[in-house]
């Protein structure tokens, strides 16, 4: 059997297939290869071959045959051996396979060995792989290593410790008397690992941390000897010594002096230092005043370290190198919230960068400009974000609309403005839109009655060009159901009225209704749109029935559904008609919450679970409205969001087997939002009912207060009533809504 | 903490790869190719941090070679791409000129 093939001949080998075929077909046969030689136990070749094995592990082929062939090379005792075991135990093996264990042995021999290579080699693959078993293990000679004097082994038992720690958290304490000295260590490489160390614990466990508080002088000598040493050729990197160590330093330190004073007190100093020392011509010294301001924002600094952690920001801001910007956004994004004032200054740079051409870095941008959207920035923030919005990518249209629209909400100048910002956001994005702010803008427009002349006319011209875009359209179509005739009437105050006749304003109904880009729910808009019309619109009300008629053979079933009881509104209710049809008025903000099936009254509902007690009746809640005239009405109402004008009707909430309660509604004089309900029972039946309690149960947001019935007997016959009254009291002013449409 | 570090040529063939959280064999390839792709379509006045799932990709491109270190929040990124750098200066440093004339092969 000719020896097998080096590692280089074997790479070299697979680089010449030119297709992913050929190289599967070359690693295959060398994977044979490799197996009958592991069968014939080859001691010599086994090194090579477990080599090439990881090779084409590293590719993604399956090399799981080769963990045993690990483990014996690690228990050779040639060094070179010993090297390619370890290493392929560490990318092999897990704890999830069974047979790392049998390594636990094997590495706690060679923690012991002579030589401190074997020990090195022990330690990184504990520290790599290290199962809880193992680590428990072992943890006794990782700690005994950790205070050797020899710094090549102190460093890696360190992190080692870190690993232990990580997987048997318990054992923290077992290394914290070898800590003590770890900081003493001229060699970087101790201290680095052993900065690495403590920042694990401290991390960990809130009493580690208060235990190294003490440490931060330390930290802090060390820091400084860092900055002011003179040039060391062994640690030098771009002219700046050792920046690693500083930059975990400076980690440490933050987690150190996080929510408490004297510790932040006792590195304000060293902070203010490094940050205006430190040379920003290369990255390198960007990286390390980045770490500093994360340091300076997170303790507690006092302010003027802050406002100059906040300048070296802006400053960031205005380099050329994207990296730096990226991260000077991403820091501003945490500080926004606690240091309001001090990143405003930046705004207008921060504005600009919403014209980069980084995808991340026009994200973070947007995400900050948001943030510093207030009162009195709000017109030329939005001018910028709404520009930003047209030309933006379309992964970024979503989040833009929905904040221009928080923002909007929260710091309108005034309605015209809030509602031409609406517009332009729907004409610019419309289709990006998220489905819940049609309700949301809906609800706005109806708000701002002096505006709706205006509001119509905007969206009526927004969609005659263009009807695609279905968050626009369904706006439009509901303002111009609700107040087309404000529309052919000409009567707009803040602009050209334009004249429009009521057959045009039905021609774009249609069209929404017939386009195939219409969505269904859109469609449903438009057809009852089409029907308000009929009580707005005098000459056109045929041609309304037409239309309306027509889609009572829709194939929508929604869409025909809703035709077929217009129709048969226009047919047996005509005389409803102009009442159903009538204005919405004003709404209070709306939250969806509680049972669909509810009736809209003047902005405010209420549920009521009624329960009765006495015997002839059965527990029967009915939370249910129920009208004079159920069903079709009912459901009518529910699509189109429709009041009764005159308050809310009195209902028989409740009538079987001879009880029947009655509800009359009417609003308290004193309050608004105190709702009086008179409850009048009375029974049929031929017997008297007696022991009557009425008992009623509300959502948790309103109060209750029922007042004492007039008496708990209800007579036979209909020949007397009890009568009760209840309080109900909406105090946010919450109602539960239906869809508007 | 650094979650992986790769070494990808341009064409998607792994050159280095080096995984310091479990993540499955079949798993690794197609993370491989997606990263790839993402440093790809980036151009050359775009920043070198990514934002990839739930962590951040820290790329350098070296002729070919694109050296690519996943990170999660806890990272100095900038650190991170410096240590990129460092690293590449060890392997030029210690195989001498060997790595140059090996990474422009790569």
């Amino acid at each position: 059997m000719p020896a097998p093939i080096r590692l280089r001949e074997l790479i070299r080998t697979i680089r010449t297939a030119r297709t992913q075929a050929e190289e599967r077909e070359m690693i295959q046969k060398e994977c044979a290869a490799i197996r009958s030689s592991f069968r014939e136990e080859d001691n010599t070749y086994r090194c090579r071959n477990v080599a090439k094995l990881l090779y084409m592990h590293m590719l993604g082929y399956p090399a799981h045959f080769g963990q045993l062939e690990c483990l014996k090379l690690i228990a050779s005792q040639k060094f070179t051996d010993k090297r390619i075991g370890y290493l392929g135990a560490m990318l092999l093996l897990d704890e999830r396979q069974d047979v790392h264990l049998l390594m636990t042995n094997c590495i706690k021999n060679d923690l012991n060995h002579s030589t401190q290579y074997v020990q090195g080699l022990a330690l990184c693959t504990l520290g790599c792989m290290g199962s809880s078993e193992m680590c428990r293990d072992l943890a006794g000679e990782v700690e005994k290593l950790l205070k050797t004097s020899n710094s090549y082994l102190r460093k890696k038992a360190a992190l080692c410790a870190v690993h232990v720690i990580r997987k048997v958290p318990e054992l923290m304490e077992m290394f914290l008397p070898a800590t003590k000295n770890l900081l003493n260590e001229k060699n970087h490489g101790v201290l680095h690992t052993s900065v690495v160390l403590l920042t694990e614990m401290c991390e960990r466990s809130p009493d580690m941390l208060a235990h190294f508080r003490k440490l931060v002088p330390q930290l802090v000598r060390i820091l400084k000897n860092l900055i002011m040493s003179g040039y060391s050729p062994e640690h030098d990197v771009s002219g700046i010594s050792d920046p690693f160590l500083q930059v975990r330093i400076l980690r440490l330190l933050r987690i150190l002096g996080r929510n408490d004073d004297d510790s932040s007190e006792a590195m304000n100093d060293i902070l203010a230092q490094v940050a205006t020392n430190t040379e920003t011509s290369k990255n390198v010294g960007n990286a390390i005043l980045y770490e500093t301001v994360l340091t300076i924002m997170d303790i507690k600094s006092e302010s003027g370290l802050r406002v100059l952690a906040i300048n070296i920001l802006g400053r960031f801001l205005l380099n050329n190198d994207k990296n730096i910007r990226y991260v000077a956004l991403t820091s501003l994004l945490k500080t926004v919230q606690t240091d309001h004032n001090a990143v405003q200054r930046h705004r207008s740079t921060i504005v600009d960068c919403l014209k980069d051409l980084d995808v991340s870095i026009k994200r973070r941008a947007m995400e900050l400009s948001f943030a510093l959207v207030n009162g009195n920035n709000v017109r030329g923030m939005m001018k910028e974000l709404l520009y930003f919005l047209d030309s933006c990518e379309p992964e970024f249209k979503a989040d833009c609309a929905s904040g221009i629209f928080l923002a909007a909400e929260k710091y309108a100048p005034s309605k015209r403005w809030h509602i031409d910002t609406i517009m332009r956001v729907l004409t610019t994005a419309g289709s990006y839109v998220r489905d819940d702010a049609v309700p949301n803008l809906i609800q706005l427009i109806t708000n701002s009655v002096e505006m709706h002349a205006y509001t119509v006319q905007r969206l009526y011209k927004a969609i005659l060009g263009d009807y695609s875009q279905q968050p626009l359209v369904q706006v439009a179509s509901w303002c111009i159901g609700e107040y087309g005739d404000l529309l052919v009437s000409g009567q707009c105050e803040e602009e050209e009225p334009i004249q429009v006749t009521e057959d045009e304003v039905l021609d774009i109904l249609e069209s929404v209704l017939i386009s195939n880009m219409s969505a269904s729910v859109t469609r449903g808009y438009a057809l009852t749109a089409i029907m308000k019309l009929s009580t707005r619109f005098t000459c056109t009300v045929n041609r309304i029935k037409k239309v309306v008629s027509i889609y009572g053979s829709s194939i929508d079933v929604e869409l025909q559904q809703r035709a077929v009881e217009y129709n048969a509104l226009f047919k047996k209710y005509d005389h409803m008609r102009p009442a159903l049809l009538e204005r919405m008025p004003v709404m209070e903000k709306v939250t969806t919450n509680g049972p669909a099936e509810i009736v809209q009254t003047n902005g405010e509902t209420e549920t009521a679970v009624l329960e009765t007690k006495p015997p002839p009746s059965g527990l029967q809640p009915a939370n249910q409205v129920t009208e004079t005239d159920p069903g079709m009405i009912s459901r009518f109402c529910r699509y189109a969001g429709f009041l009764f004008p005159t308050g809310i009707p009195s209902i028989t909430a409740y009538n079987k087997n001879g009880l029947k309660i009655d509800f009359t509604f009417e609003r308290s004089n004193t309050n608004p939002s105190v709702t009086v309900i008179t409850i009048q029972a009375s029974n049929s039946t031929e017997l008297d009912m007696t022991d009557f309690v009425f008992q009623a149960a509300v959502p948790k947001t309103f109060q209750l207060q029922l007042l004492s019935p007039s008496s708990s007997v209800i007579p036979a016959f209909n020949s007397g009533t009890i009568t009760q009254v209840i309080k109900v009291l909406n105090p946010q002013k919450v109602s539960d809504s239906k869809k508007n449409c | 903490m650094i979650k992986f570090f790769l070494m990808v040529n341009k064409q998607g063939q792994t050159r280095l790869s080096r995984y310091y959280e479990h993540v499955e064999i079949n798993k690794r390839t197609m993370l491989e190719a997606e990263v790839i792709k993402n440093c790809l379509s980036r151009s050359k006045d775009e920043c070198s941090f990514i934002e990839y799932k739930d962590f951040k990709l820290v790329y350098r491109q070296y002729a070919a070679l694109f050296i690519v270190v996943g990170i999660d929040q806890t990272e100095n990124e900038m650190a991170v791409y410096e240590l990129i750098h460092n690293f590449v200066e060890v392997l030029d440093k210690y195989f001498s000129r060997v790595v140059s004339e090996t990474l422009n092969l790569l």
